[in-house]
């Protein structure tokens, strides 16, 4: 009886797990036919025709996914260097330094990311257009780096406050300057975690739409844009293929994020 | 050089601070100040009114959209990281750890596409069914409408969900929810009786979190749901790239400030309550 209830309940569990992968995969695996699909039309419940021809046509040189692809890695860059320029002094500021009203600059910080965003960046591309750096990538860089901010400014924070605060004591001991100290002892130590919010940074940039949207538009063409253009245009290989490039480096971030980012600074982060 | 801590702390944070001023702080105000302002230039609620009288339907659209979203995310992730800390066949809890990250770094605009392809009438999950017997060809429907949208949230902040809540379950003492067990408990009430009381102010924090960002998401409504009924963010874009309306825009975006300040308020109280605890 026992048996039977048992074995009952881990194909019940069977089931629902298969349920489950099948909800989380499944809008990816119709995203990776697609891409190589060359014809697919109802009633067909598969690709009638596979091919790579609008993969070719997505990776010739000239053809816009290239540029798109050139603006948005550009433009991470910049983004990061804006953003880890600003929350490096910041985030040593916050972790060891005394600062007044502290709890409260963490949450400035925090701010861009807790209010409903569309209604910022449309009163931003106003700004902007007035000082006529609508549509230009100074213009998607700051609104970007903005927006980044407090995933650099915590993380950064939180690198800074696990360093060891003997390690720059005894530098200091032996004479360095509390400047020589900070690049020889403490930035090298918290590079990791530097580093990694350098990379939440980069990804939130490649990632970001709205922002671009009314800011970049219509000289600036990220692969975000790109994507909604094809889709909003018919074209699903295109849009496929340009969502499986934008795949590329959130799932290799996924998988190598927990080098960079210690145990030790993760539980520091927002603290 | 007679700087003290305090003003190199503050020269350190300035530069920072500044950027958030110019790139959210005055767009803020610019936009509360634009709404309340009528074309004239003096202060007015018209362009409330004109929210309300083209846009009062979408209003409830989105709550209805952000608050369902949200319940059946908390749901979905209180189930997921009840397992992964619960359950007790390695092999589920294995596959479950494997899978459910997923969505997690993948972008909106990405989910977006996934799903407008695979919850079309002939997407792949239609087809999946209509293959397994499980249903007939003519009863496929297309969910790309309010279904389509809820979908996509559930899927892409499940994850984000789960991932703060079973890291807040796993730092939980085991030895009281063995006890638990002990006395006979089954696993799912020491879950919801026991484990769940002890970890609610990081599953709202999570759950305020995904809420201000399904408000924000643009590229999900446009993409996944049809022109009407829609969310107040397709309703501001439109606004401004065909009317050039910003008024009514930004009286829209200041109802999206208002839908949003009663989870921005719960998650800020929080912060306020681990701040002052030692």
């Amino acid at each position: 009886m026992s048996r039977v209830a048992s074995l009952l309940r881990a194909a019940l569990a069977a089931v629902a797990l298969a349920a489950f992968a099948f909800a989380l995969i499944g809008p990816l695996a119709n995203l990776a036919l697609w891409s190589v699909a060359e014809r697919w039309y109802t009633p067909y419940k598969l690709p009638v025709t596979y091919g790579t021809r609008y993969w070719e046509q997505v990776f010739r040189p000239t053809g816009d996914a290239m540029a798109s692809l050139g603006t948005s890695v550009w433009i991470a860059v910049l983004t990061v260097v804006v953003a880890l320029a600003l929350s490096v002094p910041a985030g040593y500021a916050l972790a060891r330094l005394k600062l007044p009203m502290r709890s409260l600059f963490m949450i400035v910080f925090l701010l861009p990311q807790a209010f409903p965003s569309v209604a910022i960046y449309i009163n931003v591309a106003r700004i902007f257009y007035n000082l006529g750096i609508n549509g230009t990538v100074l213009g998607v860089v700051l609104v970007h780096a903005a927006h980044g901010l407090v995933y650099s400014v915590w993380i950064a924070a939180a690198a800074f406050a696990a360093v060891d605060k003997d390690l720059e004591l005894a530098a200091r001991n032996i004479g360095a300057s509390p400047l020589r100290t900070f690049f020889t002892v403490t930035l090298p130590l918290a590079a990791p975690g530097v580093i990694a919010s350098g990379i939440f940074v980069f990804l939130e940039s490649l990632d970001e739409f709205t922002g671009t949207f009314f800011v970049g538009v219509p000289q600036v063409t990220t692969l975000p844009l790109l994507l909604y253009n094809a889709a909003m245009g018919g074209n699903y290989q295109v849009a496929s293929i340009t969502a499986l490039i934008l795949l590329v480096p959130s799932v290799l971030f996924m998988l190598f994020i927990e080098r960079f980012l210690r145990a030790d600074v993760l539980a520091k982060v927002g603290a | 050089m007679s700087l003290s801590q305090r003003q190199l702390a503050l020269l350190l944070i300035a530069p920072g601070l500044a950027l958030v001023a110019v790139l959210f702080l005055y767009p803020l105000c610019f936009s509360v100040v634009s709404a309340f302002t009528d074309p004239a230039g003096g202060f007015s609620l018209q362009a409330f009114g004109k929210a309300f009288e083209l846009y009062s339907g979408d209003i409830l659209f989105t709550i209805v959209i952000v608050v369902t979203s949200c319940a059946l995310t908390a749901l979905a992730a209180v189930g997921i990281a009840g397992t992964l800390t619960l359950g007790e066949n390695p092999w589920i809890v294995g596959i479950l750890r494997a899978l459910y990250r997923w969505p997690l770094f993948i972008p909106f605009i990405v989910a977006a596409q996934c799903m407008r392809t695979f919850l079309a009438k002939n997407g792949l999950m239609n087809n999946t069914f209509v293959s397994l017997g499980l249903m007939e060809p003519l009863q496929a429907v297309s969910y790309l409408d309010w279904r389509g949208i809820i979908i996509t949230f559930v899927w892409k902040q499940t994850p984000f969900v789960a991932l703060l809540l079973a890291g807040a379950l796993a730092s939980l003492d085991r030895a009281t929810l063995e006890a638990g067990r002990n006395l006979g408990a089954s696993r799912f009430r020491i879950l919801i009786e026991l484990a769940l009381p002890q970890v609610m102010p990081t599953l709202l924090v999570a759950l305020v979190l995904s809420f201000v960002t399904m408000l924000s998401v643009l590229s999900v409504p446009m993409m996944v749901a049809g022109s009407q009924p829609t969310m107040l963010t397709v309703d501001m874009a439109f606004r401004i790239n065909a009317y050039g309306d910003y008024a009514t825009a930004n009286a829209l975006g200041v109802i999206t400030y208002l839908i949003s300040a009663g989870a921005a308020i719960l998650y800020l109280r929080h912060g306020m309550a681990k701040e002052s605890a030692p």
